[in-house]
């Protein structure tokens, strides 16, 4: 019971860390958490980044550390779970709904490979229109590509579909 | 030669290639001839060196290899086993956009088959890496066909930058002294059968962009033993000058 209980206090101070690029997301509504354990030496949290090369890994890695020791009072141990690859799927509907008021469009479902038609057809998320074009496979943010809403004359970003 | 010097060389030289062309995507970083376009050399350069340090962490790991970073920043030249591609300086916009499209397609043929490999830590990252390469190939072909149906002196340039770069992407294959072993051991397939999937491709959007491509009849090797052209120090040089001034510091 003890341990369920910790367990459930652990992922509710996870779900206060949010991602440094898109903070209206936290690193579980991510899905960048692979594994949680509880031990006598203190909680060990597994984690993986979106894309490899996120440069916010680091950052992310300090920030779950900092939040499980401040709410549990235990020693926290962040490791990067090398057996498990991210993909955009992991994505929660509720992130996904939240992306989209946050003005970034979210990735659509993939089955197991992203085809081009998932990059291109993207709805604009301010005005929900289709009439949109991929601008450039890259944006801001490793995570993100460019496109434009001929409808509304907005640029917009994508969160990549990945697989 | 043993597996546990085979496969360092084969981590070696692919590391170096996407940390040097990394390097040198970055150089297009506030110069890049449309916004979106910095952006994405930008963004590459992060990814491949990102993607080299992931290599480099897997030296360190599984062969006693020294820290990433010094690994990096501290070897000369001839301690680089990076392809003569990689190492010629950004020049313009046409030279650097036809560099990346093959080598971005020889890239993904990499990390396709390494993710088959018998060596687990290679295969793990290459499954990951492979999905994002996506990204890098798309931008590329988009930019090829865009440019090479722009007009005849638009598409003039890139013939003349794809007959410059075909035989310095011929050395992104050359083969290694272990090749055998490796191929014998199902870490990857070598790089005879990469180069004609390679081939295999590219040919499709070479052609559709209605460029010719060349006879590979003199690929550019020396690379993978330690032969450089000049530019590969000056480019160290510059890399490696702020680490250098204290080499132990934590960034």
């Amino acid at each position: 019971m003890q341990t369920i209980t910790t367990l459930q206090a652990v992922y509710n101070a996870l779900d206060h860390v949010m991602d440094p690029e898109i903070p209206v997301l936290s690193v579980l509504e991510l899905g960048m958490i692979t594994d949680v354990k509880v031990d006598l030496e203190g909680v060990h949290v597994k984690m993986i980044p979106t894309f490899s090369a996120c440069p916010a890994i680091d950052v992310i890695k300090e920030n779950i550390t900092n939040a499980v020791e401040r709410e549990l009072q235990m020693p926290a141990f962040v490791t990067v779970d090398k057996e498990v690859n991210w993909n955009s799927n992991r994505l929660t509907d509720t992130a996904k709904e939240k992306l989209r008021n946050y003005g970034i469009a979210p990735p659509g479902k993939h089955e197991g490979e992203v085809n081009l038609d998932m990059l291109i057809k993207v709805s604009c998320p301010h005005c929900g229109s289709e009439n949109t074009y991929l601008r450039s496979p890259f944006g801001s943010a490793l995570c993100r590509a460019l496109h434009f809403c001929k409808e509304c004359g907005m640029m917009f970003e994508q969160f990549k579909p990945l697989s | 030669m043993q597996l546990e010097q085979a496969l360092p060389e084969l981590l070696i030289k692919i590391a170096d290639d996407e940390l040097i062309i990394g390097h040198r995507n970055s150089e297009w970083t506030g110069l890049g001839p449309v916004m979106e376009e910095d952006i994405a050399f930008s963004s590459m350069a992060q990814d491949k060196i990102g993607h080299a340090w992931a290599l480099y962490r897997i030296l360190q790991e599984h062969f006693n290899g020294s820290d990433p970073d010094q690994f990096a920043f501290m070897r000369e030249a001839a301690d680089f086993k990076c392809c003569h591609l990689t190492e010629m300086p950004i020049s313009s916009y046409d030279f650097s956009l036809m560099r990346h499209f093959l080598f971005d397609h020889a890239e993904t043929v990499r990390y396709q088959s390494f993710s088959q490999s018998s060596f687990t830590p290679l295969q793990q990252l290459a499954a990951k890496i492979k999905g994002e390469l996506k990204y890098h190939t798309l931008h590329a072909d988009a930019w090829i066909l865009q440019l090479c149906t722009a007009g005849a002196e638009s598409r003039g340039r890139m013939q003349q930058a794809l007959d410059n770069c075909f035989q310095l992407a011929g050395g992104i294959f050359e083969p290694g002294e272990a090749e055998t072993l490796l191929i014998d051991e199902k870490v990857y397939p070598g790089e005879a059968a990469l180069y004609q999937q390679w081939l295999n491709n590219i040919s499709p959007v070479i052609e559709k962009a209605g460029l010719t491509i060349p006879a590979m009849t003199a690929p550019v090797y020396g690379g993978r033993k330690g032969q450089h052209t000049e530019h590969l120090q000056q480019l160290l040089n510059e890399m490696g000058e702020v680490f250098r001034l204290d080499p132990e510091a934590t960034w």
